[in-house]
Order: C-alpha cells, then sequence, then structure tokens
C-alpha cells in the first residue's frame, strides 16, 4: 500500500511506498503498476499515458486534456490492495552470460579480497527480481546481490561499453541494452537482445517484477547466440 | 499510396519525423518523445486538413531544403520561421507562416531558420509515407526508435509522401506571437529539500537558458540552489518539465525526451500551459520562475486548449 499520494506538475501523480527499497515494497508497487496497466489497456481508465514503477514509487503521467489530478487520486485511494496479484504477470527468465568478457573482476576480486570464480558463483546462484526497467530502452536493475560483493560505481565512469555488458553496484545487477558511457563493474556479457525493435509486440524482453538467473556459457557459444 | 517523394537537398541541423509521441511504454525505458510544441504541430497538420497526430518534420534553427521530385503536394509550415519556395522556373517565393502551399514538380521548400524560436513544423496533406513502430512515428534519435531508422534525416534521403493531392485551395489562420519571460511551475516532488534562502531566490532571480540545451533538457544558468537534505534520491519516475537540481546546484529542465527515470532531487515542474513557450526560448534568453497552484494550473491550461481549438476553427480559405 502506498503512503501517500501526490501531484508532480500538473499532469503527474507520484505514489509513494515509503523510503526503504525491498522485494516486499518493489512489489507492490509492481502490483499496482500492473492493476493500472490492464485497467488502461481493457479501456476502463481512460487518459493515461504512462505508468513507470521505479524501487518504491510509481509515477502515473496522464493527459490533462482528457483527465485530471483528482480524478486519478480517487481512482488509486479505491485500490483494494489485497486483491491485487502478481504471480500470473510474472516471468521467469534464464540469460546467457560470459564471464570471459569481463572488465572489472581483477579488481573487484582485489577490492572485495574473494577469488574471481566465488564472484561469479555468487552471480550465477542468485535469483534476481527485475525491481525496474528505465533510463534507456529495456534497460533492467535487478537485485539482491549477496552482500559480501557489494560495490560502489567505478570513480571514473567509462566512455564507452558494449551492448550486452553485465554490471554490478551495491545489491543491483544491470545489463546495457546499447553502447553506453557507465560505470558499474562489468564482470560479463550478455548475447540477449534486452530491446528488439524487430519485435514490435513485444520490443522488450523483462518486464518489472519478471525473475532472472544467469547461466554461464564459453565464448563460442556467446559468438554462435550471438549470430542468432 | 503514392509514388511521390521529396529528396533531402540540406538536411537542417535537428530534423526529425514527429507526432504526438509514444506512449504506455515509460516502464519499459521508452521515453513518449513526440513533438516539442504541441500548438505548432497540431495547426500544422489542421492547416492541410490531417487528423491532428499525423506525423510531421520538426526542424530545429535551421531546417532542411526539400527539392519535390515527383508529384504535387500541400505543405504548411508552423513556428515562427523564415522559408522560401523555390519555383523550377527560379522564381523565389517568400514564405509565410500558418498557411499552405501547393507544391509541383520541381518546386523547392527552402526552410532556412526559425525567428527567435527554436522549433518549427512542416505538415503535408495526407501525410509522410513513414512507418510507425509501437503506434508512434516519433523518432527517438537517441535510441534509434522510429522511421527512418530512428535516425534524423540526412543528406539525399528520399522522403515518401502517402498520397497525391489536386486540391489547389489555400488556407491560413492567425497565431498570435507570444512573448512573456514567466514560466510558470508547481512546487517538485523535492522542493522541501532546498534551504528557505533558495526556494525563495528561484522564484525571484532570473535563470539563463544556457547552450547545452536540446530535445532531452535545458539546462540553465543563475543563482547556485542550495539542498540541505541529500543531492541524490532513489531514482524515480520522471514527468515532462520536471525542474532537477543536482549537487552543482544549477537547474536542469527534462524536456520532450526525457530520460524514463531519474535520480536528481526536482525543485519544481513546468505546467502544461507554458511548456511549449519555454521551448521555443532560445540559448540566451532569460526567464523568471513563478509559483501557482494546481488548480490554476489546470484552468490557465483549459483555457490554452481552447484557444488552440479558436485558431484551428479560423482557418479561412484564401481568395
Amino acid at each position: 500500500m502506498f503512503k501517500k499520494l501526490n501531484n508532480i506538475g500538473d499532469c503527474g501523480i507520484i505514489c509513494d511506498f515509503g523510503e526503504e527499497v525491498n522485494r516486499e515494497i518493489n512489489t507492490s508497487v509492481i502490483k499496482l503498476f500492473h492493476h493500472i496497466k490492464k485497467e488502461v489497456l481493457s479501456g476502463n481508465l481512460k487518459g493515461i499515458l504512462n505508468y513507470t514503477p521505479s524501487y518504491n514509487k510509481l509515477i502515473i503521467n496522464f493527459d490533462l486534456e482528457e483527465i485530471n489530478s483528482s480524478k486519478i487520486i480517487n481512482f488509486l485511494e479505491s485500490v483494494d490492495f489485497s486483491k491485487l496479484n502478481l504471480s500470473q504477470n510474472r516471468k521467469n527468465w534464464t540469460i546467457p552470460v560470459c564471464y570471459d568478457f569481463e572488465m572489472d573482476l581483477e579488481n573487484m576480486s582485489k577490492t572485495l579480497k574473494i577469488d574471481k570464480d566465488e564472484i561469479i558463483n555468487t552471480h550465477l546462484n542468485t535469483d534476481f527480481f527485475v525491481y525496474m526497467i528505465g533510463f534507456i530502452p529495456g534497460h533492467p536493475f535487478m537485485g539482491d546481490l549477496d552482500s559480501k560483493l557489494f560495490l560502489n560505481r567505478l570513480k571514473t565512469p567509462r566512455v564507452k561499453i558494449p551492448p550486452g555488458s553485465v554490471g554490478i553496484v551495491e545489491k543491483f545487477c544491470n545489463i546495457y541494452p546499447y553502447e553506453s558511457p557507465g560505470g558499474w563493474n562489468i564482470i560479463g556479457r550478455t548475447p540477449t537482445k534486452l530491446f528488439n525493435k524487430e519485435n514490435e509486440t513485444n520490443p522488450c524482453l523483462l518486464s518489472p517484477g519478471d525473475s532472472v538467473k544467469f547461466k554461464s556459457i564459453s565464448k563460442e557459444e556467446f559468438k554462435k547466440l550471438s549470430n542468432e | 499510396m503514392s509514388n511521390y517523394f521529396f529528396e533531402v537537398v540540406r538536411p537542417g541541423i535537428n530534423t526529425t519525423f514527429q507526432d504526438k509521441g509514444r506512449f504506455h511504454m515509460q516502464h519499459l525505458g521508452v521515453t513518449p518523445g513526440g513533438c516539442m510544441d504541441l500548438d505548432s504541430f497540431s495547426i500544422a497538420n489542421a492547416l492541410v486538413g490531417n487528423s491532428l497526430n499525423e506525423g510531421t518534420l520538426e526542424f530545429a534553427y535551421q531546417g532542411p531544403l526539400l527539392k519535390l521530385i515527383k508529384g504535387k503536394t500541400k505543405i504548411a509550415i508552423t513556428g515562427n520561421v523564415f522559408f522560401q519556395i523555390i519555383r523550377p522556373d527560379k522564381e523565389i517565393l517568400n514564405g509565410e507562416c500558418n498557411r499552405t502551399y501547393v507544391l509541383n514538380e520541381g518546386d523547392q521548400i527552402d526552410i532556412l531558420a526559425t525567428k527567435k524560436s527554436v522549433y518549427g513544423y512542416m505538415a503535408l496533406q495526407g501525410g509522410f509515407n513513414i512507418k510507425a513502430f509501437c503506434k508512434s512515428v516519433s523518432v527517438l534519435s537517441r535510441a534509434e526508435i522510429g522511421p527512418n531508422e530512428g535516425k534524423k534525416i540526412k543528406i539525399n534521403d528520399k522522403i515518401n509522401i502517402k498520397t497525391g493531392s489536386n486540391d489547389r485551395k489555400n488556407f491560413l489562420t492567425n497565431v498570435p506571437e507570444k512573448n512573456k519571460k514567466v514560466i510558470r511551475v508547481l512546487k517538485g516532488s523535492q522542493y522541501d529539500y532546498f534551504s528557505k534562502e533558495s526556494q525563495k531566490e528561484f522564484f525571484s532571480k532570473e535563470y539563463k537558458i544556457s547552450n547545452l540545451t536540446d530535445r532531452m533538457g535545458m539546462r540553465l544558468e543563475g543563482t547556485v540552489l542550495k539542498n540541505i537534505i541529500s543531492t541524490n534520491i532513489r531514482s524515480e519516475g520522471i514527468t515532462k518539465g520536471a525542474i532537477q537540481v543536482p549537487a552543482d546546484g544549477q537547474p536542469i529542465i527534462l524536456l520532450t525526451d526525457y530520460p524514463t527515470i531519474g535520480g536528481y532531487p526536482k525543485i519544481a515542474n513546468v505546467t502544461s500551459v507554458d511548456y511549449n513557450l519555454l521551448i521555443q526560448k532560445i540559448p540566451g534568453e532569460k526567464i523568471f520562475f513563478e509559483l501557482i497552484k494546481l488548480r490554476e494550473a489546470e484552468q490557465l491550461y483549459k483555457e490554452h486548449l481552447n484557444s488552440i481549438s479558436e485558431i484551428i476553427k479560423n482557418i479561412k480559405e484564401i481568395n
């Protein structure tokens, strides 16, 4: 259940679920997100343009020509959270990753005082939860890593990171869908396309609330999958 | 579909196809994008008799030079734009905004510059023959999404026209010029993160629009705002017109191609009624912010929409 509702600008509402960031709170955010998405796409709630979950908030953008914030607040206040279900919308994914393409394992191993294989195994054994997708198309923020792998961002972000790079910072893991600058610690690369412009009905592989496990692959397998 | 088309002789600085934007995808990291100036965009489409969400060519500062290689069509240019129509016999016509022109084979349309403004629009009767992605023809060049492979138009590109037109009638309307320095805003989600003094200064000191301004954001220069709580917040969803303040204390206004989530505190949010006015301001111009209440912002936007409907209703045939 959200703790408070506020307007942001004259065509946005922010549902605030409190300061804490954990799976339980994020699951509530995502339950509400799926509920709103369903209501909007089935035509029950008109004038809503976007609904964007993040760790502990949900932002709703609307068309001021069709609806206003007080109507949306009324709708949100009438939502019965006990009836919202997540499991039916939740997908499980296995994403292949080739750790030979790491860029930071050596330094991470030194900083954390854990050997490289253990870092890789811990990453492989984690059941990740997709907290949110954003900043650029298809870019997931996943958690939660074991605290023994907690690291900060690189002091100097890299100018270019190849697409598919898998990075970690604190308890989160991400995948860069496009070549871009970035400051995450890169531990490998996936051949899986996170955002596919050729697939118009479902261009984005992951959705907030999904779960992800990684599977280790060799360089040869990486090449083969990249060409598919 | 016709086989009529333009050839791009000069692409201009930032010329892209745009409609109202691509919605229901922000949770996948896809920003809505769309036209920067919804008013000029809508008026352009209305002048040529299109639906108000038909894709147009948006240009910034210097527009394109297009040659109609095959066919005939009718166009309208909106915004505050200096342009010429060059006939095949070299006759040059100085163009007027907010009216239509019939173009014949061999005609060139030379969009030279926007005047004291940034964005202008060219609509075509029946529209451009371009491919939508997820129900929108807006180009998001950062992610290479949309028609024309998600890119700005470039020299020698072929721009296809959906349908031919034998309609020789021209239309015009009158669009009053707006020039005001005050941008009305609502309080932002983290308004209380800023010191009382900074809150006061934000609404009394002028801010200059810097050169670091594009479709994604507008960086301002002025009084440094002091954050007394935290210069970073947990990343949260963004709305158009959010005024965020990073650690250096200089505000950045997030515009139409905003990143979908962000982690800087937001002091205020530009109202819908003043958004178009803001994005047409050029680097170097100075603005002031005025704080208003939500109900007032809603009422003002309603009045604004009525004024645009009036402009569209007043489209008249030229005798």
